[in-house]
């Protein structure tokens, strides 16, 4: 079709103003991209001038960084399902579910670890799989489903355990979990990393990743462009579970053992690290390195505090605090944004 | 005689976003008792104009005066209620879940008389009297989401009357009707008209704001134009013409269309095949598409003809049927969306907002939603690319401005419209199904649309499901009347006229088919049963 056949509008004055308008918007975004990055920054040379000796060590560092990598591998899987527009809340208990197979198979019943840890990890999967039944299938609601679930999971880790820790996971997986180091840091942080990487790649450079989006943001939308909306819905929810499986799998190599509660204080972390993470680097958007960034963010303020001598309670404060603040936070701009386009 | 003192002269208003002027010194007029119509195209500063009456926005400059009084501007909230005016936006403001009565006096919910108790009785009382007062016929007790759409349209009339008359007592009113017609069908907007005159004879003034040529010239009685932020005529409805109300509206005349002449598109082969389709609401519908083909389908609203466009495309699930895509015959039942755009089938739903396009996004992510893997190309998406190809389509179809990084909600209706054709036409659909293709879309965007669906046509087919006749008939070839789901009978060749199209619905409808195609004179119940 030729455009010089088509009958043209007169200009319209408030194109100018448009494009005006964006101009600030656009810089004004970029600002905002960068809000949270210089934030930790801030807290990183706050603490640093405050407890030098302590806080700028290369062992809190490395520590800082390696302890997270599960809070870091947990939030996202949780991203990959919140992108998709469902919750789910039973990424904790998966887990700990993984933590815990891995320590009863391998230590109760000497198999060794790297059938463990593929038990575990299937096990994630099926998770993810029944909660993808309920949700797809039966169109239950996601946050309802994998709230039961979560609890469900969590009863049969109790179950399972009869309620011990079990210690004494293989060196097998804990040396190349915690031991091991490339520059001072554990290997721990760069399997955190890996997996951070595979998510970015496939939100910014696979189709698969934007029609993740667009089904997260209109499921009609999606179906009418012929996406396959309950698949990539299903298959979020279990690469979601195989992801917080494999947090698991770190978990127990960490700690070299699994509790029965292991991981549940979790949850609530990786949602606050995920909906800060959406303020920053792409906002608007749950996005990979955001999200690293925000559970960075989230562990230095609270290592800082302790350092400074706060109790353990803070943790709950910041967390918590965090979570609504972030949700606040990109709420406004949402309002702000949408009465600036009017 | 001498000129009636106008309840509203607004003199030299301004107003400018981000250095560029939305208003340049426009005059408003209203006079006592008159239906004055505010029309232009999206863009052209109405609703700019509208939301400094409302006390919303701040001029630059200008004066207003109320009855012979100067108002200082800007006004301060809640101003404007008191000089009289009230508004009644396209939204409506009304809440579906609740009652008539409970919607009608919403103002005493929020703020009651007396805080401790509130007499239902006495309000569904009062809601009666005022319902009979204004002549309509509304159950106080049913929920606003039950109600016709034009009856929703009336009771939010009364409301803002019955507001009005709360604060500002008998003094002289000046109701602002801001596009209410948006989403009414066209059978019903009769109605609505009838009881603005009726609020006009009573002494109220009424602001009627649209961007539908018929409707003003129907409705008004006197018209200011407003192009590119400037008033471009007033005039006396009466003594205006269609064409001369266009020139003022765009700035320039509209060029004619040439639809192909409706034996020769006949002649052509078919490419689709459709037999006894039938959903929750058509009956039994069969009818062929013909290469290069438009084909409309309209009727009265409940009559189901815009189910046939999501049937086809598997939006919506068909009962039973078939149909044909070149010679390969599909059951109508196993249709999905993936499996129609793999036969070659597009479709454009009538709600662009929420079926239609993801208004969050940019208007580059929305238009390349259908060709995201065209651009994987190793083993990552070509970004530039795909911004290059939405960059080059949003020229191709005018989407403006052309930027493919602006978020898709900030365009206007007829840039977003001309962009999900873009979307569309970008995967060469061998047959292209629109509902509405130019619902809230200005006057300037609607002829680009009309075109861009006669040019796609030339290598294509097209079903169109529209309520709008002028529509159907300047892009159709032919158009099919569905009445109570079962398709009546086609009109062709010099039969495609607006006029001829709404008599032909009404027709049908009522059961006065005498002058129907032949073969449904044939139709007798008892003889097929």
């Amino acid at each position: 079709m030729s455009s010089d056949q088509q009958v043209r509008e007169p200009a319209d004055s408030s194109q100018a103003a448009d494009v005006a308008h964006r101009k600030r918007f656009v810089n004004g975004k970029s600002l905002e991209a960068l809000a949270l990055p210089i934030a930790w920054l801030a807290v990183v040379i706050l603490f640093g001038v405050l407890r030098p000796s302590t806080f700028l060590t290369t062992a809190n560092m490395s520590s800082i960084l390696a302890s997270q990598a599960v809070l870091v591998v947990v939030t996202l899987a949780l991203v990959v399902v919140l992108t998709c527009g469902d919750y789910d809340l039973s990424v904790a208990s998966v887990v700990g579910l993984s933590g815990m197979l891995i320590a009863i198979l391998n230590v109760n019943h000497g198999v060794p670890i790297g059938v463990a840890i593929l038990v575990a990890l299937a096990a994630g999967l099926l998770v993810g799989f029944v909660n993808g039944l309920f949700v797809v299938l039966l169109e239950i609601d996601s946050l309802i489903v994998t709230l039961g679930m979560s609890t469900f999971v969590s009863g049969v880790v109790l179950w399972i355990s009869d309620s011990n820790t079990i210690s004494g996971i293989s060196p097998d997986l804990v040396q190349p979990v915690i031991v091991w180091r490339i520059l001072g840091v554990p290997l721990e942080f760069y399997y955190a990393m890996i997996i951070a990487l595979g998510v970015w790649y496939v939100f910014r450079f696979m189709p698969l990743g934007r029609r993740l989006l667009v089904v997260g943001r209109n499921r009609e939308v999606s179906r009418l462009s012929g996406i396959r909306v309950g698949a990539v819905r299903w298959g979020a929810l279990m690469v979601s579970g195989l992801i917080a499986a494999f947090g698991g799998v770190l978990y127990v190599g960490t700690s070299g053992a699994a509790g029965p509660t292991s991981g549940l204080e979790l949850l609530l972390p990786a949602f606050a690290a995920a909906f800060l993470g959406a303020t920053t680097i792409n906002p608007g958007r749950f996005n990979a390195w955001g999200t690293v960034i925000a559970v960075y963010f989230l562990v230095t303020g609270i290592t800082g505090l302790q350092l400074l001598g706060a109790q353990s309670f803070v943790q709950n404060l910041f967390y918590g605090a965090a979570l609504i603040a972030a949700v606040s936070f990109s709420q406004v701009v949402r309002r702000r944004r949408a009465a600036g386009t009017q | 005689m001498t000129e009636p003192q106008p309840l509203l002269r607004a003199r030299g208003l301004s107003k400018s976003f981000g250095g560029a002027l939305a208003l340049d010194d426009v005059d408003l007029t209203v006079l006592p008792g008159e239906v004055h119509g505010l029309l232009g195209e999206n863009g052209s500063g109405k609703s700019t104009l509208i939301k400094i009456l409302a006390g919303y926005h701040q001029p630059e400059g200008g004066t207003l005066t109320v009855n012979g009084e100067e108002v200082p501007l800007p006004l301060p909230p809640g101003e404007s209620r008191a000089l009289g005016f009230e508004f009644v936006h396209q939204d409506l403001g009304l809440v579906p879940a609740l009652s008539v009565a409970e919607n009608l006096f919403m103002g005493e919910i929020v703020k009651p008389r007396n805080k401790f108790f509130m007499s239902w009785s006495r309000a569904q009382r009062e809601a009666r009297q005022i319902f009979e007062r204004y002549g309509l016929s509304l159950d106080q007790n049913a929920t606003v989401e039950s109600l016709r759409p034009v009856e929703r349209a009336l009771l939010a009339i009364v409301r803002a009357l019955e507001g009005l008359r709360r604060t500002a007592g008998a003094g002289p009113t000046l109701l602002v009707l801001d596009e209410p017609t948006v989403f009414l069908p066209q059978h019903e907007i009769g109605l609505l008209f009838d009881f603005v005159r009726q609020i006009a004879q009573s002494g109220s003034s009424v602001l009627f704001v649209s961007h539908d040529l018929d409707e003003v010239r129907q409705i008004t009685d006197r018209v200011t134009v407003l192009r590119d932020g400037r008033v471009a005529g007033v005039v006396a409805t009466a003594e205006t013409t269609s064409a001369e109300l266009v020139h003022l509206i765009i700035g320039h005349d509209l060029t004619a269309m040439a639809p192909t002449a409706e034996q020769q598109v006949l002649d052509r082969p078919v490419v689709l095949q459709v037999s006894h389709l039938t959903t929750r609401w058509l009956d039994d519908m069969s009818f062929d598409l013909h290469a290069g083909e438009v084909l409309g389908f309209t009727g009265l609203v409940g009559s189901g003809y815009e189910d046939v466009v999501y049937a086809l495309f598997g939006a919506i699930p068909a009962h039973s049927g078939s149909v044909s895509f070149a010679g390969e015959l599909v059951s109508a039942g196993s249709l999905t969306p993936r499996t129609a755009m793999a036969a070659g089938v597009a479709f454009v739903p009538g709600d662009r907002q929420r079926n239609g396009s993801i208004p969050s996004l940019s208007a580059a992510e929305n238009v390349n939603l259908l060709v995201l893997d065209r651009y994987f190309q190793n083993m990552r998406l070509r970004q530039r690319d795909l911004d290059d190809n939405a960059q080059s389509l949003m020229t191709t179809f005018d989407v403006r401005p052309p930027q493919p990084a602006l978020e898709y909600g900030s365009f206007s209706g007829g840039n977003q419209q001309k962009a999900m054709m873009a979307k569309w036409q970008q995967v060469a659909p061998k047959v292209l199904l629109l509902h509405e293709p130019t619902q809230g879309v200005d006057v300037g965007a609607r002829q680009q649309i009309w075109r861009m669906i006669r040019d796609a046509t030339a290598e294509s087919s097209t079903i169109c499901a529209s309520s709008d006749y002028e529509q159907l008939a300047a892009i159709c070839d032919r158009v099919g009347v569905v009445a109570r789901g079962r398709l009546v009978g086609f009109l062709t060749g010099s039969d495609v006229s607006k006029d001829r199209i709404a008599d032909f619905c009404l027709r049908s409808s009522a059961g006065v088919t005498a002058d129907v195609v032949s073969s449904d004179l044939d139709f007798n119940p008892l003889t097929n049963h």
